[in-house]
């Protein structure tokens, strides 16, 4: 429960900090509640559609109400998916609203000892520091292999935990040791004509519990004419403490990963996740505020660029024969690098390319998989929901592989197998892995 | 310390929970702050419960509740309203239809599809289409409203010119009433003549006689074949022009829209289709029927077209090219959102023979009044839609706009045309009603309404304006 002063004090701030043209920017036609999955997973509950809770955020800044927990709920439960925006007629940044929004509740949050070591734990000590990222991987690597795992889920220990995670915990992939880690080279010459410079933007998740979808990642687009550069000292995107209210510490993230690029002088910067890149592409809009950033920033965004938008401006699917057995593909879109990164055909074209195998578009494919960042460990039964809904459009294509451009969806994916008790006959994966198990070399 | 009016809501509050159940019941204030909108500018008010019946005779159970405690009532589907008719200006109860949106039956027999409040538009739409039958009313938020909201408005669309508006396919209605009676009007019949046409006194009511509960409405087959072409104009009048001279020359097409070049370019940059945005205006034509007619028809329009000093006309090539012409224009009103932070939107509709001088007048009343109007609309039908670009928090400017639109009613009136075609009288057109029906016909209106709801409580301080706005006699 809120204290009266609490709620004085939110309101101060919303009344402060808010973009109020962007509040107003909204006319309320409504045009975005089709697109939004609380929305139609709560039965059109209008307090959980985007609609709703801009005028819910418009209601605390005017005054009209007092914020309190319904408030702070409708919030959360949010997916932060922006599929609201490009259906947007008004354009309105709903994204940068809700980040506004949530940095305000969070800053003025009550929180039990437990939950502020946890989040002090994870937001400032683990992900902003890509070694020790690498040192967490290692110990679940360990955890893997030395049996420790079998052992675990046969004495129930798993069980101590929410039903999701200890799901997600079966779906884990096998992580990498972390001297494979440490001896990756930083630089890889291109194949065959040289096409272009690009700095991969390795990502925390990607380059630790993903290491060999970044490998991918490294084939392909050397394969594709391209110079690679791992730029040193870059680090988290900074998205998860964006998305969770921590924006001071994702402003320091992103000036960290600005210079990091600034010295490759690449052609792009690429990226094999969603989330990240829709992240680091607003850069601009984090920074804009800090008038020595601001230019920088924007150079940076300049170059961002998804690895199957690059692949195909570089023909890769005309340059390259791609071939698997004969099986049903199908695509689930990451709400992040469709809606903010406007990168969806892309994907398509180059799943399309593959011989022998069979793309299905998916109904819904637009719309999230519960996964969201962390949405799935903070709102479980909303994620699950959803989820299981979307494993009951993947039965309609009868694909037996769904592809991904996200780390987390790609674990939503594999969650949603395990629950719908599939695996075995449907398998997940990244699209980077699978373009380069469908190279005929 | 619990005040009388304290007292009172708690009694109420019980009351509608052992109708529908306490889950249904929602008095928290973020609950009360999200149905106290609609797509109306500047009309905000908390009611006091949201309830959500299931069943139509919790409705009645319902609405017999609020009589006899003189609380009002305001229904709402999907709030898409832009006449504030779904704002609870007067506190009380908003009745949400979301658990009522079942389709009942499709009668392939009598061609009549059977549906509950708060199925949504295109919902109907699709379900008929795929049998091969057409609902032709298709208000430009379809895709979000819901059909009793339709029903409720009388909502026009795109398809007018041709088809007609909601009203035309209502066959049968089932209603509550505030005084907890459900009625049953009409059938699935061409011809009854039996009483009063009680079906279309309900439909466009706004909410303010009693709540539809199910409706049958009429559909007809589905068109074989459909064009579209763009005309496009640098002069705005000549477009006013060429759809005069296409309905005189004997042609009637499905669709004939208007965009002026502020709606083409803020359309433009949400949608990127391609629209030209260089030109004034833009004429968005629809023909439907045997592909041989619409051949014909497509061909003599684009002829006129040019006579009429169209700088260019361009035939959609493919279905989805036509689609993403119709979405982009359905967009329009939101899409002039981005230009500035408040759009307030009017829909004057005067007789289509009338339409190159009521461009002209909204033209003239925007210099008079130096405000920033950008009009697009269903042209064809005489139906425009003036929308100011302006800002809410400019008080000074904010009359200036009063003062215009009530001008732009005046002139529509003036020229044989109305206040509102298809958007209602809501809160923000009942004080210039009289203009339109005069007094006597304004009393023969509220002699219904006390005959239907004496306590008055089925969305007040709509249509019936607590005080009327004094005629403004224009200038020639």
């Amino acid at each position: 429960m809120m204290t009266p002063a609490e709620k004085q004090r939110i309101q101060k701030e919303f009344k402060e900090e808010m973009d109020y043209d962007e509040l107003l920017n909204c006319m309320r036609c409504g045009f975005c509640l089709p697109s939004c999955p609380t929305y139609i997973e709560t039965g059109h509950q209008e307090k959980h559609s985007p609609r709703g809770r801009i005028a819910l955020m418009k209601g605390v800044t005017d005054g009209i109400i007092e914020p309190d927990d319904d408030f702070a709920h409708s919030l959360d439960l949010c997916l932060g998916c922006r599929a609201c925006e490009p259906v947007c007629p008004s354009g309105v940044q709903y994204g940068h609203l809700l980040e506004d929004a949530r940095a305000i509740l969070q800053r003025n949050k009550k929180q039990t000892v437990r939950v502020k070591m946890i989040r002090k734990g994870v937001f400032e000590q683990l992900f902003p520091r890509q070694d020790r990222m690498e040192k967490v991987t290692g110990l679940i690597g360990f955890y893997q292999r030395s049996g420790l795992s079998k052992v675990a889920r046969k004495v129930g220990f798993m069980n101590l935990f929410p039903e999701s995670m200890a799901t997600m915990e079966k779906v884990l992939p096998e992580v990498p040791r972390r001297s494979e880690m440490k001896q990756r080279p930083r630089y890889f010459e291109h194949e065959g004509e040289k096409k272009a410079t690009v700095a991969l933007f390795a990502g925390c998740l990607m380059d630790t519990m993903f290491f060999d979808t970044n490998n991918a990642t490294i084939k392909l687009l050397r394969k594709a004419g391209c110079d690679v550069e791992i730029p040193e000292n870059q680090l988290c995107c900074g998205a998860l403490h964006g998305h969770n209210g921590e924006l001071e510490k994702s402003k320091e993230m992103a000036k960290r990963n600005i210079e990091a690029f600034e010295a490759a002088e690449a052609d792009y910067i690429i990226t094999n996740a969603g989330g990240c890149s829709a992240f680091l592409i607003e850069y601009d809009h984090l920074l804009k505020n800090e008038p020595e950033w601001a230019d920088r920033a924007k150079h940076f965004v300049a170059k961002l660029k998804d690895i199957s938008a690059l692949l195909v401006d570089l023909d890769f699917q005309k340059t390259h024969r791609l071939r698997l057995p004969e099986q049903i593909i199908t695509y689930q879109d990451s709400c992040h690098l469709r809606n903010v990164m406007k990168t969806f055909d892309e994907p398509r074209i180059l799943l399309n390319a593959i011989e022998g195998a069979q793309f299905v578009e998916m109904e819904g494919a637009d719309t999230c998989c519960g996964s969201a960042g962390d949405y799935n460990i903070v709102q479980p039964d909303m994620a699950i929901q959803i989820l299981d809904h979307k494993m009951e459009k993947v039965a309609g294509t009868h694909a037996q592989t769904i592809v991904t451009a996200n780390p987390g969806c790609l674990l939503e994916m594999k969650l949603g197998v395990e629950r719908a008790h599939r695996t075995g006959e449907v398998r997940a994966m990244h699209i980077a892995d699978i373009l380069v198990e469908a190279l005929a070399d | 310390m619990t005040s009388k009016l304290e007292k009172k809501l708690n009694k109420l509050k019980e009351q509608l929970m052992e109708i529908t159940g306490s889950e249904n019941v929602d008095d928290s204030t973020s609950g009360r702050l999200v149905y106290s909108y609609d797509a109306t500018p500047n009309f905000q008010a908390l009611p006091d419960f949201v309830v959500s019946p299931r069943t139509a005779e919790e409705i009645a159970e319902i609405l017999k509740l609020c009589s006899e405690t003189s609380t009002p009532v305001y229904t709402r589907g999907s709030g898409t309203n832009l006449c504030a008719d779904t704002c609870p200006l007067k506190g009380g109860v908003v009745l949400l239809m979301k658990y009522l949106n079942n389709i009942l039956e499709l009668d392939k027999e009598n061609l009549t599809i059977t549906v509950q409040p708060g199925t949504i538009t295109k919902t109907i739409s699709d379900l008929v289409e795929k049998e091969d039958l057409f609902y032709p009313p298709d208000p430009s938020s379809m895709k979000i409203s819901t059909i009793g909201g339709n029903l409720a408005e009388n909502s026009g669309g795109l398809r007018g010119l041709k088809y007609g508006v909601t009203k035309d396919y209502v066959m049968a209605l089932q209603v509550a009433l505030p005084n907890g009676e459900l009625i049953r009007t009409g059938g699935k019949l061409t011809k009854d003549v039996a009483g009063y046409d009680l079906t279309h006194l309900f439909v466009g009511s706004e909410g303010t006689l009693g709540v539809i509960t199910e409706a049958t409405l009429k559909l007809i087959p589905k068109p074989e074949s459909q064009k579209t072409i763009l005309a496009l104009y640098q002069d705005i009048e000549a477009a006013g022009r060429s759809v005069s001279a296409i309905i005189s020359n004997k042609m009637i097409p499905v669709t004939l829209e208007f965009l002026d070049q502020d709606t083409i370019r803020a359309v433009e940059e949400f949608a990127h289709i391609g629209l030209p945005t260089n030109v004034k205006a833009i004429l968005l034509i629809v023909q439907d029927g045997p592909k041989e007619i619409v051949d014909r028809d497509i061909h003599k329009i684009a002829e006129i077209c040019r006579e009429e000093q169209a700088v260019d006309v361009r035939l959609a090539t493919s279905d989805e090219e036509a689609e993403e012409l119709a979405t982009a224009r359905r967009s329009a009103l939101s899409a002039l959102a981005r230009l500035k932070p408040t759009t307030i939107l009017e829909d004057a509709t005067v007789p289509r023979s009338e339409i190159a001088a009521m461009v002209r007048a909204i033209t003239e009343v925007a210099q008079k009044y130096r405000v920033r109007i950008s009009t697009f609309g269903h042209a064809g039908d005489g139906n425009l839609h003036p929308t100011c670009l302006t800002d809410a928090r400019d008080e000074e400017e904010m009359k200036r706009v009063e003062e215009a639109f009530a001008e732009i009613f005046e002139r529509a009136i003036e020229l044989g045309g109305t206040l509102t075609g298809e958007h209602g009288v809501g809160a923000t057109k009942a004080p210039y009603l009289e203009w339109k029906l005069g007094k006597a016909g304004l009393d023969v209106m509220r002699g219904i309404k006390q005959s239907i709801d004496p306590q008055g409580i089925m969305n007040p301080g709509k249509v019936f304006a607590e005080t009327g706005k004094e005629r403004m006699v224009t200038v020639k």
